[in-house]
């Protein structure tokens, strides 16, 4: 039967379908060695769609208004149909979006997914990261409890600590002299419309530069130089069915462990829903400890560490640029941890302890001790970046195998 | 060494949320039993008759109570529903738990307007609830007459003296621990005798505790049970997938 006659066929003869489900997943070919850390990228789409579906319809009963957003929230908790699940899914999704997105990264560290030919597919992964932060943080004001209110008053002036211009800026991201009715409305217009719009755009670029590439592996080989006589890599498969399939026992793990948040644990014990957010906002009294959630604690952390204002916000900042130039400060060649020198696996071990150590001081009250120890993770932090660009160039790797292994 | 690390442990288990504010006076656990709606009716009829009428629970409605805890709309007309509308007809029992007290009469007299108190339980926590409502002593320096262990100038009277009698205060100079010494609440002596015991105004506590946690999360049941069917679904669906993806990998070597 010729393709022509079917539906299919007078689609494709408009529009590439056949072709882009071919490129994307029934002839795209991935490596067949993935491994755990693999399933994080599917699982991040995959909150991400969740929050989205999660959002329209709490959007159909939320109030963007300072008078009524509080109750408005507490409205859908209660008398809201199912209201609750809706509410308490895209609290934890958030939470569990940062999770999946910061595993994910983590594997690309491990693996030098982010070195070349694969630089723009890691900035736009650090651009979503960055949407993210902004996406989050403008969601947490939203339900207008005290620490959305304080937590949005110190973040949004931080950026008063800028020279000259500091004080016209966070009036101009405020609208108004405080934390007020119009920073709540607008900071939803941003939520709701302007970020996940940009989200989506760059997760499709991010995926479309993936493809483009190919992806890595925990060997780091690249699949394509080794293609057999219909230019299929040896050790490629397709993506679909062999991915989707696997992907989905990763999602049923995924959702049994965030179902055990939402239905059994939504406040995470005050870490994903924090106890002080439960009390109306209110401007004139300040709660004694104001701490961001947890997802932003490693670099309140590295705030909180410096003890200049201004030279505080520069260090949180460049510790999120120092991220987007990780394809420059490893001059490696080797990509995968597995062949790799010790002094890279000591390096990677004490970033990851400097990073969930900045974690924990950040979401605790500062003391004197602690604000010592939160400039030690600090550098530690930092001399991950510095240490790796001086110890790549020369590094004493293992040898590489030709194929990828098991 | 050992210094050090109690140190590092002070360092690594986080303090989060409830417990920060200092020492309170009295410091007993509680723990509360979703099964005993008798406890939880026991703390409706204390929570309408007690704090409704300062204290709003706007977030909540009058016959969800009832029908969460088992009260016919009839017995809560008859007997919980305290408030009326401008014509002095009785609050519809569909209505949000409101108060009548208005914010400017309510500043006069206490010189801040009394909380919501739907979701108290949940930003102040059962425990920190359970020692407040059993810490006031009299205090003649304090506007009303009382102080308290737990809240310290606090601006609330002790609405519940007529159940518990008043109680005065003892203290003592104790180690701060950081070389200094500073004052603190050793116990409690009762001066005049309320109409409960010690014990039973601190079951009535319990109860009214218990009615709070469930007015902070009323679909706390509901929650729980759903999660249970979705994970044993869950489970079973992991198994499916498992077996699946077993099946499409045995010819990938």
């Amino acid at each position: 039967m010729s393709k022509d006659n079917n539906l299919l066929g007078w689609i494709d003869a408009r529009f590439p379908l056949s072709k882009m489900w071919e490129d994307h997943l029934s002839k795209y070919y991935a490596p067949k060695n993935f491994n755990f850390w693999y399933f994080f990228g599917s699982l991040a789409l995959l909150v991400l769609v969740l929050q989205i579906v999660t959002g329209i319809f709490l959007t159909m009963q939320y109030k963007p208004d300072g008078a009524t957003a509080f109750a408005s929230v507490e409205y859908i908790m209660r008398d809201v149909d199912w209201g609750w699940l809706l509410r308490y899914m895209h609290s934890t999704g958030a939470s569990a979006f940062f999770i999946v997105v910061y595993l994910h990264m983590f594997r690309g560290l491990m693996y030098g997914s982010y070195q070349k030919p694969r630089e723009l597919l890691w900035l736009f992964g650090m651009l979503i990261f960055l949407a993210l932060m902004a996406e989050a943080f403008m969601g947490y004001l939203l339900p207008w409890g005290q620490m959305s209110y304080w937590g949005a008053q110190v973040i949004i002036s931080l950026f008063g600590a800028i020279p000259v211009i500091g004080d016209d800026i966070t009036l101009w991201i405020r609208g108004d002299f405080v934390i007020s009715d119009a920073t709540l409305n607008r900071f939803f217009a941003l939520h709701v419309i302007a970020v996940p719009l940009i989200l989506v755009m760059l997760v499709v670029m991010h995926v479309l530069a993936l493809h483009e590439v190919g992806s890595n592996n925990p060997d780091g080989v690249e699949i394509k130089k080794n293609k057999d006589e219909n230019g299929i890599p040896l050790d490629g498969i397709p993506f679909h069915p062999y991915y989707s399939v696997k992907d989905i026992v990763g999602v049923v793990v995924f959702l049994i462990l965030f179902s055990i948040v939402v239905f059994f644990m939504p406040e995470m014990n005050g870490y994903f829903l924090e106890h002080a957010n439960f009390e109306p906002a209110n401007p004139f009294k300040t709660p004694p400890h104001i701490a961001p959630v947890w997802y932003f604690t490693p670099f309140y952390a590295i705030l909180r560490a410096v003890p200049d204002k201004l030279m505080g916000v520069i260090g949180m900042f460049s510790a999120i640029i120092v991220l987007f130039l990780l394809p420059w400060f490893d001059r490696g060649k080797v990509h995968s941890i597995r062949y790799r020198s010790t002094a890279f696996k000591g390096l990677l071990v004490m970033f990851v302890i400097s990073f969930v150590a900045l974690g924990y001081l950040g979401a605790i009250p500062a003391t004197e001790t602690r604000t010592w120890f939160a400039r030690l993770f600090t550098l530690g932090y930092f001399s991950y970046f510095f240490g790796l660009w001086f110890i790549s160039k020369n590094e004493n790797t293992k040898p590489v195998p030709e194929r990828v292994t098991s | 060494m050992k210094k050090s690390l109690i140190l590092l442990a002070g360092i690594i288990f986080p303090v989060v949320g409830w417990t920060a504010g200092g020492t309170i006076f009295p410091n007993d656990d509680i723990s509360i039993n979703w099964d005993n709606k008798q406890a939880m009716q026991r703390g409706a009829a204390l929570f309408t008759n007690y704090c409704l009428s300062c204290h709003s629970a706007a977030y909540s409605r009058y016959n969800r109570v009832g029908q969460d805890l088992g009260i016919s709309d009839e017995l809560m007309k008859q007997n919980l529903i305290f408030t009326t509308n401008k014509y002095g007809e009785q609050t519809k029992v569909g209505s949000l738990m409101k108060t009548t007290m208005t914010t400017e009469y309510a500043e006069a007299a206490f010189g801040t307007a009394p909380p919501d108190l739907s979701l108290v339980a949940r930003s102040r926590g059962t425990h920190w609830l359970y020692n407040y409502l059993r810490g006031f002593y009299l205090d003649e320096t304090r506007p009303m007459g009382v102080n308290n262990g737990v809240f310290p100038a606090v601006g609330m009277p002790h609405v519940l003296a007529d159940l518990e009698g008043l109680k005065k205060v003892k203290k003592e100079m104790q180690d701060d621990g950081h070389g200094g010494q500073h004052e603190v609440i050793v116990g409690f002596e009762q001066v005049t005798k309320g109409s409960m015991s010690t014990e039973e105004y601190d079951q009535a506590v319990k109860d009214l505790v218990a009615f709070l946690d469930y007015l902070a999360e009323p679909y706390k049941e509901t929650r729980q049970n759903v999660g249970t069917g979705v994970l044993i679904f869950l489970f079973f669906f992991l198994i499916l997938t498992y077996l699946l993806k077993k099946e499409y990998w045995k010819d990938i070597h």
